[in-house]
């Protein structure tokens, strides 16, 4: 057990050492306020502000989109449904089979789609396909919180004369801290993930000014430079994924923290 | 036993829950403004009862109800009836308080502003009125602010005590409220429902005779899903009619 416990730690340890030290080597100022000058993927000058304005645009739109679907899908099952109900079952074995879909194939279903209706690689679709890798994470973690709220709660709001809906208040308001985790797992998954936006999301290198231009991304950004024979270009690759590790690293702070704070005053 | 007005009525009232019968031809008089204690053995079906009287119990598929509950004549499980304005009518005390998510202020405050009280001044009055009812007042009035859950567990039950009165309910039912509680707060609860069943009808699930016969004015013994005896608290405790209740009372059946 402390081998296993070893090997965690020490990978995780190895992994963020190579790329702090092949990384730091091209990260500067320009890598974080500049997007891509010609030539940057032959090494010239220019930075990733266009991948990384990209990766935080859908990661924060796919979690928006993915909340506003499974809080009502969550709330439906657990509150409006009876216990036994069909729909229910289907809806939780649903979130299972997606949640072991791979992303690629996401990537694949989300592009005939867009296809089919004409659209070009954009930062829409890109946002609508994370936000269907994502759903599933959002979903199945809420429904666990949900779930394991006591009767109690609900025994008190119906008794007070509550109808569902207020009693689905009060169980989100119970559920927060559950909540910002499953947040925070999701946008960790949305910002990393690199196949689901393969062909949805495109790669440009300027910074999209609205919903039906191509987007950049971290991971597209790192698989791109890891593939150039060009030393600088590697190593900007690591900067890159020093970048999206930091990212990472500050909405999982960020979110601990907040429900740190959230449950001290709930309850 | 049956009275000439009850509060409720229960007429061949039968519970089934999967392939159980829980309740069997259930039929009940609880009279108004008074304390009615349910006892009998832990699975005696007890609490199930009480349950169907705000139909907490039929929200799941499983669960079938048929017979009639009447609320001052009108049959709850009826057609017509809206289950939230009916549910308002009966305060629930459980056996473990729960406090909603919020401040002690907010819990008190939540019955009357999901039924519509918005006024600023009406929601103070209320909150104040109901703290003192239920002799919380002056232990809580500086942090009203303060999360509910930081108040000990006795104060948390009269929170909830509290909470379900402020909706304005006329019975009040508790599910072996004192089951979690020290002593002391049990004797508080207790003396607040001596105080309240001027102004509520009170129905009482309990396991501890003692409780039963220190606060109710009729008990009803009920086993494996029947009721056994229905009767005033001395009569029943002291002069039981039925062997049954005797070998309960006397403690050889538990």
């Amino acid at each position: 057990m402390v081998l296993a416990t070893t090997i965690i730690v020490g990978s995780l340890v190895m992994i963020l050492w190579t790329i702090t030290v092949r990384g730091i080597r091209s990260l500067n100022w320009d890598m974080v306020s500049k997007v891509p000058e010609g030539g940057f993927y032959i090494g010239k000058g220019g930075g990733l502000l266009n991948a990384i304005i990209g990766s935080v645009y859908i990661t924060m739109g796919a979690t928006l989109l993915g909340l506003l679907i499974s809080i009502p899908v969550v709330l439906y099952i657990n509150i409006y449904a009876r216990k036994d109900s069909w729909l229910a079952t289907v809806a939780r074995f649903t979130f299972d089979v997606s949640f072991g879909i791979p992303s690629i194939v996401y990537g694949a279903f989300g592009f005939t789609i867009m296809v089919y209706f004409g659209l070009r690689a954009s930062l829409l679709a890109g946002i609508i396909t994370v936000t269907l890798v994502i759903i599933p994470i959002l979903a199945r973690a809420m429904d666990e919180v949900i779930r394991r709220t006591p009767g109690e709660l609900s025994d008190a709001t119906y008794s007070l004369g509550a109808t569902r809906w207020e009693t689905s208040k009060v169980f989100l308001r119970q559920s927060l801290p559950g909540i910002m985790t499953a947040i925070l797992l999701s946008s960790g998954r949305a910002i990393g993930d690199a196949a689901s936006v393969l062909f949805t999301a495109g790669y440009t290198d300027s910074i999209p000014a609205s919903l039906g231009q191509p987007a950049a991304t971290l991971p597209l950004a790192i698989f791109f430079q890891l593939s150039s024979p060009i030393q600088e270009v590697q190593d900007r690759a690591y900067a890159a994924a020093l970048i999206l590790t930091v990212i990472v690293l500050i909405i999982s702070l960020g979110s601990k923290y907040f429900s740190k704070k959230l449950s001290k005053n709930k309850i | 036993m049956t009275f000439e007005s009850p509060h409720i009525r229960v007429k061949d009232l039968n519970v089934h829950i999967g392939d159980h019968h829980i309740l069997k031809n259930i039929c009940l008089d609880i009279p108004d403004k008074k304390i009615t204690s349910f006892i009998g053995p832990s699975g005696c079906g007890k609490t199930t009862l009480l349950k169907t009287f705000n139909r907490l119990l039929d929200r799941d598929k499983e669960v079938r109800v048929s017979g009639e509950v009447l609320l001052d004549g009108e049959d709850i499980y009826g057609r017509q009836v809206e289950v939230t304005s009916m549910r308002r009518k009966m305060g629930l005390l459980s056996q473990r308080p729960f406090p909603l998510p919020m401040s002690i202020y907010d819990n008190i405050a939540y019955g009357p502003r999901i039924h519509g009280t918005r006024k600023k001044k009406e929601l103070n009055q209320s909150v104040e009125y109901h703290l003192r009812a239920t002799g919380l007042w002056e232990e809580v009035k500086d942090r009203l602010n303060s999360p509910a859950t930081s108040l000990s567990i006795g104060q948390q039950q009269r929170l909830c005590l509290a909470r379900g009165l402020a909706v304005e309910p006329e019975i009040i039912l508790g599910d072996e409220p004192t089951s979690a509680l020290d002593p002391l707060s049990t004797q508080r609860i207790e003396e607040l429902f001596l105080q309240l069943k001027d102004k509520y009808t009170i129905v009482l699930v309990t396991h501890i005779l003692r409780q039963a016969r220190r606060v109710s004015d009729y008990i009803v013994f009920i086993y494996m899903g029947e009721i056994v005896e229905f009767g005033p608290t001395e009569e029943l405790l002291l002069n039981p009619k039925e062997k049954l209740t005797r070998e309960y009372v006397k403690g050889y059946i538990s």
